[in-house]
């Protein structure tokens, strides 16, 4: 069998019959609501990705200063550290003796 | 109403205004249409490659420079649509020829006995060779559709596609091999 006219004859065939070119009806409407929607959608994306991003940057800092509070070297007075200061900060009004009771 | 020139509607677009995309989608949905039909076959699947095509435009519209027409820069995007589809359904490409239709079978008798009296117009001459088309790989395809069976150019072939005018070249001539092929399974099934 001659292939070459096979060949011919299908692509002449394929020629003589071109694609129809009917559009679903409104079509273009639904292309502008998927559209829409998705600018909608895109709004959230844009947002959660902020979101997620400054979650990042948080866990980034404390990690930071986490390594540091470990990793530098203790000063020479250890007791008066600065979870000693601020206890005694807020816990001053306490330690006070109350004057309404003072003779 | 005063009807927007193209460029006056792309600017809109651009501007932000999405609703002004719909005349270009109305305008140019039946081509757009016709080459999705020229490479699926299930009105579904075609719809889906003409959305695609559609918002994969509106996505990259800034990239539109204005200096070919908008039709060849869409069209574009179409066919290349349309590759990513082919190249996402081979499945069922490599498949036995034993589903061939009686009209078909027909056609392929009376051609060999005698080549030169059937008709190319005919209907089964018209699902063999969507049937053989269905069987070459997606550049092979690609390459037969647009250069045999559409008879554009090596180098608007090359535009289209993105591929370099040498890699064109090599993919058609492979492309003939593998058509003929497929066509020799065919007759060697049935014929011999």
């Amino acid at each position: 069998m001659n292939l070459s006219e096979l060949q011919k004859k299908l692509i002449a065939a394929a020629r003589l019959n071109p694609p129809d070119d009917r559009v679903p009806y409104a079509f273009e409407k639904g292309i502008t609501a998927l559209i829409a929607a998705r600018a909608g959608a895109d709004r959230w994306v844009f947002w959660a990705r902020g979101l997620w991003r400054a979650a990042a940057s948080c866990v980034a800092v404390a990690v930071v200063l986490g390594a540091l509070s470990l990793f530098t070297p203790a000063t020479p007075d250890s007791s008066k550290d600065l979870s000693q200061d601020f206890e005694n900060t807020l816990l001053a009004s306490a330690d006070l003796p109350d004057s309404s009771s003072m003779p | 109403m005063e009807e927007r020139s193209e460029a006056e509607l792309i600017a809109a677009v651009l501007k932000g205004d999405a609703t002004s995309f719909e005349p270009l989608v109305a305008k140019y949905s039946p081509r757009v249409f016709a080459t999705a039909r020229r490479y699926a076959r299930r009105e579904s699947e075609i719809e889906d490659i003409c959305q695609e095509v559609w918002l994969k435009a509106f996505d990259k519209l800034k990239t539109f420079r204005g200096e070919a027409p908008f039709e060849h820069w869409l069209m574009r995007m179409a066919v290349r649509t349309c590759y990513d589809f082919l190249r996402g359904h081979q499945r069922n490409r490599i498949s036995s020829f034993s589903e061939i239709s009686e009209p078909e079978e027909d056609w392929l008798e009376r051609f060999v006995a005698e080549p030169g009296s059937v008709a190319e117009d005919a209907d089964a001459a018209k699902l063999l060779i969507d049937r053989v088309l269905e069987k070459l790989s997606p550049e092979a395809r690609m390459v037969i559709q647009l250069l045999e069976i559409e008879d554009r150019s090596v180098k608007e072939i090359a535009e289209i596609t993105g591929w370099s005018v040498p890699l064109v070249k090599v993919r058609a001539f492979r492309a003939r091999g593998e058509m003929k092929k497929i066509l020799a399974r065919i007759t060697q099934d049935k014929y011999l």
